[in-house]
């Protein structure tokens, strides 16, 4: 079995009292929440701090920690012979335990009389992000989910063990959505029922299209004369490319929709894809396009900042 | 290794949860929820049998607050207020990536 040191992920000494212990433990979890934290990690280091607090803030835990002694951190040990007896555990295998499982599963011996013994459990729940691509979330996807979950023996230790599993993502699912795969969790122990697995769909950033829910946006480069002369142009979609008419006197910024080209709804119907206006110009111009713009500029009356003349006046 | 193939039942397609539902797949004790009622982090859609139900998206809320009450030894009012500003986050990052350019 590998060594944690509890005390150095709270960032406390080994004689830090109750209330340094809970103290430590509030300010690391606040700043490595994974609900509140977006630092890259936090949610691994917060496992750790999680761990080590749940050990630590029980005192009969945190004395049979102290009894393990003091190792480096991932050093392989043993405890010492009897340990654990006084939590009605002992008679542990060590071999591939993970120490936070052993302490849960003498916290789980320890739970007293035979009633308490026999109470129905509910199995744990797990919660993973599931990566797909904005083309699996069109089509719907089969996912394989590999986890290494924590799970009881026939003697109700813990142990780590790989799963697979295998999952039908349905068709249209959004960024951040939860899913919830019912009775795929922990399993229960007495007759308690079965955890769940909850997904977070989470997209992969697709180099054309960016999405809201289930509407997508994307970026439509046009020539200054498509966006005043209007054009008939072809835009990718995620079913395929379609035509699509850029209206004349198109705007920069400006948004085009084709109505159900998003991602499809749940019961019926889809998002719709917005084309946002991006209007473009050659940066290396021929002589002739060069000639051409000339006469443009000499022939137009159109000025786009007759508004800054505007303001100035009105200062005055 | 055991390879399983499982539907995924999408949240808001859930079917509606009575109270002792929402509490048994949230962890959290029926007081508790009714305390986050009271702040406002849960609504009930309706009532069958004079009983209330839930609209399955408070199990996303009522899991976030039974993590944030565990882990962080918040109290109802304060889970209210962290819900409240996640979500206000959770919109403007969006927002924010619809509007930001293709990569």
């Amino acid at each position: 079995m590998k060594y944690k040191d509890y005390y150095s992920a709270l960032g406390v000494e080994r004689t830090a009292s109750e209330e340094e212990i809970k103290t430590a433990y509030r300010k690391l979890a606040r700043k490595y929440h994974p609900d509140v934290s977006k630092e890259p990690g936090a949610e691994e280091k917060f496992k750790e701090v999680s761990e080590a607090y749940k050990t630590l803030k029980d005192p009969e835990k945190r004395k049979a920690y102290d009894q393990l002694g003091s190792h480096k951190p991932g050093e392989e040990f043993r405890p010492p012979p009897d340990w654990g007896a006084h939590f009605g555990g002992g008679g542990f295998s060590f071999e591939d335990l993970d120490l936070s499982d052993l302490f849960e599963s003498l916290a789980m011996g320890r739970r007293g009389g035979p009633r308490q013994r026999d109470m129905r459990i509910p199995g744990q729940d797990y919660e993973v992000t599931a990566h797909i691509t904005l083309e699996d979330a069109f089509t719907g996807a089969m996912l394989d989910l590999n986890l290494t979950v924590p799970e009881r023996d026939e003697q109700g230790l813990l142990q780590r063990v790989p799963r697979t599993f295998k999952v039908r993502i349905p068709k249209g699912a959004t960024e951040g959505q939860r899913m919830r795969v019912p009775g795929k969790g922990g399993k229960g122990i007495n007759g308690g029922r079965d955890g769940d697995l909850y997904l977070n769909i989470a997209l992969h950033p697709h180099p054309l299209f960016r999405s809201e829910g289930h509407d997508l946006y994307l970026d439509l480069p046009l020539t200054p004369w498509e966006a005043a002369l209007g054009a008939t142009v072809e835009v990718p979609t995620l079913a395929g490319p379609v035509a699509l008419k850029v209206p004349p006197g198109t705007r920069a910024g400006q948004k085009l929709r084709l109505t159900g080209r998003g991602l499809p709804k749940p019961h019926e119907g889809a998002g719709d894809l917005f084309a946002v206006a991006q209007v473009v110009v050659p940066t290396v111009l021929t002589d002739r396009e060069r000639a051409l713009f000339k006469e443009l500029a000499d022939a137009s009356t159109f000025n786009p900042r007759g508004h800054f003349e505007r303001e100035k006046s009105h200062a005055r | 290794m055991r390879v399983e193939v499982t539907e995924v039942v999408r949240i808001e397609e859930h079917q509606t949860l009575s109270l002792a539902e929402l509490a048994d797949l949230s962890r959290l004790s029926e007081a508790d929820l009714l305390e986050l009622l009271e702040c406002g982090v849960i609504a009930p859609t309706g009532s069958a049998a004079g009983r209330a139900s839930f609209g399955a998206e408070c199990l996303i809320a009522a899991r976030a607050a039974s993590r944030l009450k565990d882990e962080l030894e918040l109290d109802a009012h304060s889970i209210a207020v962290v819900l409240t500003l996640l979500e206000r986050i959770r919109r403007l990052e969006a927002e924010l990536k619809a509007k930001a350019p293709s990569p």
